[in-house]
Formats: C-alpha cells, structure tokens, sequence
C-alpha cells in the first residue's frame, strides 16, 4: 500500500504551505511536491488605487519583508513620476533608499541565521526538537543568541530611522524620500552605546561568518552534499558586474556559469521572463522565456546572488567572496547549505555599506525628491533578503493603478525549492519504514535554506502550527501530528 | 511599580483589518498619552523583543485572534520554549523565555486578544471588531492602572481569565 506524507504549516488568512511526498509500496519516494498558497489577489486590490499610495500599500503583504515590497514599489513609481530607472534620484533619495534597504538585508540575514538555520547547525537535524530552536541557542549558546537579537534589532532601529516607523513606513515616496537622516541619528548608528553601533555590528558579522566556516570544516560532507542539483541562477548586478542590492541589471547564469541573460534593463524583465500555472500550487512558476518551461527555471536569493556577481564592492566581504568561490574554482555553488555561508557574506557586506552610508554627507542633505515627465509604466526591481523581487504597475489617466504584476522571491525559488525537497525525500525517506521527526526535519531544512516567506502578512495567537499527516494510497490517514 | 514599567506591546498587520487590533490598541494609548506605559507595536513579535521587554517590569501582549471569545480574553502567561521553528514570527510565551534566558528576567506577562472577524487587504477594523476594541481599551485602562498601584484587579469584566 502506498503511502502519502504531508507536511503542512498552516496559517490563518495567508493560506499555507505544504509538503506531501508519495511513497510506494517499498517506502520509496515516487512524488514529491511543495504547495504554497501566496497572495491572494492582491495585485487586483491594487487597480483603483492611486499610485502614489502604493508603496505603502504593499507593504500590506509581508510583516516579514515589508521594505522590500515598499522600495520596488517606490523603484517602480519612480519611473512613473519621470524620476528615472533607479539612477535619477537625488544623492541623499538614493542613500536614503540603500541604508534603509541594507538595514533590512541586515535585520532579516542575521534573523535567519541565528533564528532560523542555527538551531540546526548546533544541535543537528535530528536534535531534540524540544532544543532545537532559538531558546536552546539562548540556553547552551547565549552570547551568540545576545548577538542574534541585537544585530537584529539594530537593523530594525535603521528602518525606523529612515522609513519613519516599524510599522506601514512611509519614507520611500515616488521620486525619493520624505526624509533625511539627522546627525543625532547618524552618531546613535555609527557610536551608539556598545553593543549598538556599526563598530560592533561588522564584528558580529564576521564572528558569525567565522562560526559558520568553523562548523563547515568540521562538517564538510554534510553542507557540501545536502540537496545538491544544478540550477541556473539569476540577480541584480551593477552594470561592472558587482554586487548590488539595491539596483542594477538583470544577469543570469546557467549551471556552468555561461551567461544566459546578459545584463537586460529591469524595465524590460517581461521580455525575458514568463510564469507557468501548475494545477497543484497556487504560487507560479517562472521561467526564462528563452529556455521555456522545462530548462528556463532558476535560483534567486544569496546562493544566486554569489554565483553570478563578479566581486563584491566592500573589502571584507570581497575576501569572505574570495575565499568561498575558490570553493567551486569559480564555477557556480549549487550546494543549497552553501546559501547559509552566502547569506552571511552579504550580511558582512550590508553591515559594511551601512557604515560607509553612514559615513556619507549625502544623508543630511535636503533635495530629497525630483521627477520628470510622467510615465503610465514602470518596473521596479530589488534584491530582497530571499531573492529577486519584481514589482511592475501601469496607471490610467486619473493617476490609479490599471495593472499591477508583481512576481516575489519565493516564487521565483518555487522550482529550485520543489527539487531540494525532491532530492533531500528521497535521500531521507528512501527504503524506510517508519517517518521520524528528524527525517521530516531534513525536508524542512531544505525549505528552510531559501528562507521562503509562508507566515507572512498576518498572524493570530497559535495560529501557526505545522502539521504532518501520514496518508496510504486510500486516503486513510495513518498518522498526524502538529507542532 | 513604578511608572513606565509596563511594556504594551501591540502586533499585527493594520492592513490586513482585524489583524490591525493590536496597533490600534497601542495608537490610541500614545493618542492619549496613558501615563506609566512603554508602548509599542510591530506586525509581528520577533527576537528582538525579549531586548525590547526586558527594560520592564510587566509586559501586555495585545493581539487578535480568531479563535479566542468575545469580547476579548485576558490571560497571564509564562515563559515557553515552544517555537514553530520554520515560520520567522515568535509567540509572546516564546519571546518571554528568551527573555528570561538572555536577560534573566523573569517578568510579569499578559496576553490580551481580542476578537477578531474580517482579515482581508483593507486598512481599517470591521464594525464587530470595533466593538471589542472598545471593550477591551476600557478594560485594559483600567488594568494598566490597577497595575501601577500595585494592586490586583478582580475578574469582573468581559473574558478576564486571569488576575495579577
């Protein structure tokens, strides 16, 4: 008889995520499949509203990555308001947009890591899962779990300062900023009482970068052979081939490293990109037109990101860069636990921007918009924490949203996410008879390295559980559990 | 205790209707400067909090909910380690222990959630919603006072579970 095995978080409005994976008669994997329900209709929401409303809009989406959303929206009105493709801003617009776009990467790479991946890594995949979450950092490693919480509450306090508030922030407008940043604020980030100052932050971020080499050395076999499958990969560059966060052109790289998108404008994305429906998933699949559905699709988010940038522009991460791509002899990393050690290479990096932004004259500066001719199109892309993020509004002519497509970083990673968990079923349940919960866990380590966003949006009290069903060929569930 | 030792701590997405109760409790107590408080709001609770929390003598959680009685319920809570480990958002329990863990600070905690209906892409609470909002502000002025006496408060209104 075969069997059905469901892994399910659930959430109460956002819809949910899954995993079922189909076993046959000799335990084997035969099917493997993430479901995820994503936003629903919210680009529809969208039509009607007037454009400027927009970036604060979005950020209705995501209580996790609300800045992202806010700033490609803002990236894309600006092309709208005729303030150019993301190089028209005025100095200080700009720097305002990056600093608060790197306090996110910061905030959101070092709550992955020492929230979401380090508990794995400390007590391994089959550790007591009564452990094995942040509280048993904070219990058997507590200064590394004090520098989990305050690095991310420093790239918190840097959102604050420069989209107004934590919550529906509103400091990227069409054409720029509503704001600057005072010298108060500016010496509160760069010489704040230990440990909440720049200094420290670039310190931490290099000690975890170190922890994380440490535990790799020590641990090769494993991260180098965990859900490994070539992939092609695609990001933002700067047009010399850096690594840049916040705006560039679209590149990508098949498996081999072979270019495979050569540098195309944002504003032109829908040239190169198309997304398939699947009548198993509510979340698309997209794909490089040029390859189609079967070989177009890619990786986006840290792994991508190293793998097809050329150097990374602040020294300490360029060597951390240096020293990982040597790793591969250059070539494309398609180790999915490598995303970890690229994640926290850009965490360095975003820590070491911030303080050269914070160090930037532009910041106190007061022409904080401009526009131009106004458009009725625009695209806006940025390099969220999970990856690529495209946001694409068209308005009438009373100024409201006509169409809005937006194409998330979760979704870009919906194939590469599909076949991690394909590879790491069958390694774990291939052959055998009984599910444990580690088994279940290796399944969610997988997910859990593209750090994808199923909770996002909303929340209510125990809403949140995960549940596992044990399903045979009948439809009889033989077993459940929730956690 | 003394004055602004309680941390009220609202979350949720105001874009998402209901789910906005949280922030909307804590945008009324700032628009009418209750004394003696801390607040504060977010979409979600994060790690971060048990720094935020620990500079307090008490804490109150306020939130929605979709399963939880009308109006609303009051309950004291303790620290728990239980984490829904793949989701980024932690409960107040959760956040409690890693507070008392990090911090050694073992604090007086409440949760407050209110009853929640409509949770679709809108700003602004449904008019059941409302309702309970205004219940619940009334209770939780009178507790935050209680509190700051230093005396305890009877279980005399709505879905008050538990009492200091």
């Amino acid at each position: 008889m075969g069997r059905k095995i469901t892994i399910e978080p659930v959430t109460r409005v956002e819809g949910h995520g899954k995993v079922t994976i189909q076993l046959d008669d000799s335990n084997n994997v035969t099917q493997s499949r993430l479901h995820v329900v994503e936003f629903r209709g919210f680009e529809k929401f969208c039509q009607g509203r007037p454009y400027w409303e927009v970036p604060v809009l979005v950020q209705r989406l995501c209580g996790i990555c609300p800045v992202s959303h806010h700033l490609a929206a803002a990236k894309a009105l600006d092309v709208i308001v005729g303030a150019g493709t993301g190089d028209g801003l005025t100095p200080v617009g700009e720097k305002m947009r990056r600093l608060m776009h790197h306090g996110q990467m910061f905030q959101s790479h070092a709550l992955h890591f020492f929230h979401l991946a380090s508990p794995d890594l400390l007590f391994g995949a089959d550790g007591d899962p009564a452990i094995r979450n942040v509280i048993g950092v904070a219990l058997e490693h507590k200064d590394l779990a004090v520098q989990g919480v305050m690095m991310r509450k420093y790239g918190q306090e840097i959102i604050a300062a420069t989209a107004g508030k934590k919550v529906h922030g509103t400091g990227a407008i069409p054409g720029g900023i509503n704001k600057n940043l005072s010298i108060a604020e500016r010496d509160t980030f760069l010489k704040g009482a230990d440990p909440l100052n720049i200094d420290k932050m670039i310190a931490w971020a290099q000690g975890a970068l170190d922890f994380f080499k440490g535990y790799y050395a020590k641990n090769k076999d494993f991260i180098d052979n965990f859900a490994v499958f070539p992939s092609s990969h695609l990001s933002l560059v700067r047009k010399d081939g850096a690594m840049d966060l916040y705006h560039g052109v679209i590149r990508a790289v098949d498996a081999d490293g072979k270019r495979i998108v050569n540098d195309v404008d944002c504003q032109d994305y829908s040239k190169i990109i198309a997304e398939e429906v699947k009548n198993w998933s509510y979340m698309k699949f997209p794909y490089l037109r040029a390859l189609g559905t079967e070989k177009g699709w890619y990786t986006v988010g840290p792994l991508a990101r190293l793998n097809v940038c050329e150097f990374i522009p602040t020294p300490l991460a360029q060597k951390e860069f240096e020293i990982y791509k040597a790793l591969t002899n250059g070539k494309p990393n398609h180790m999915s636990m490598h995303m970890h050690y690229a994640r926290l290479i850009e965490l360095l990096h975003s820590a070491e921007v911030i303080k050269d932004l914070l160090n930037d004259p532009d910041l106190q500066k007061d022409n904080l918009t401009t526009k131009g001719t106004k458009q009725k199109e625009g695209v806006g892309l940025i390099e969220a924490p999970r990856g690529t993020l495209f946001h694409h509004y068209r308005i009438n002519d009373n100024d409201q949203i006509e169409m809005a497509n937006l194409i998330v970083s979760t979704t870009n990673n919906n194939e590469p996410m599909n076949r991690a968990v394909n590879y790491v079923a069958k390694s774990a349940f291939n052959g055998k008879k009984e599910v444990t919960e580690g088994m279940m866990n290796r399944v969610e380590m997988a997910i859990r390295a593209y750090d994808p966003c199923l909770s996002c949006a909303t929340h209510a009290l125990g809403q949140m559980p995960l549940e596992v069903t044990l399903v045979d060929s009948e439809g009889t569930i033989l077993d459940q559990k929730r956690k | 205790m003394k004055d602004n030792k309680i941390y009220v701590y609202g979350f949720g997405n105001p874009g998402r209707q209901d789910d906005g109760l949280g922030p909307a409790i804590i945008d009324k107590l700032e628009n009418e400067n209750v004394p003696g408080i801390i607040t504060d709001s977010n979409y979600q609770l994060n790690i971060e909090d048990a720094h935020n929390i620990s500079q307090s003598d008490a804490v109150i959680f306020v939130d929605a909910s979709i399963d939880t009685e009308e109006p609303f319920s009051f309950s004291k809570i303790e620290p728990s380690a239980e984490i829904t480990f793949s989701t980024h958002t932690m409960s107040p329990e959760s956040v409690l222990a890693l507070c008392k863990d990090l911090y050694d600070k073992d604090m007086e905690a409440y949760v407050m959630a209110i009853k929640g209906y409509e949770w679709e892409f809108l700003e602004g609470l449904s008019d059941k919603a409302v309702n309970n909002f205004n219940e619940a502000y009334t209770f939780l002025i009178k507790k935050i006072e209680e509190m700051l006496k230093g005396h305890t408060f009877p279980q005399q209104h709505g879905s008050a579970e538990n009492t200091i």
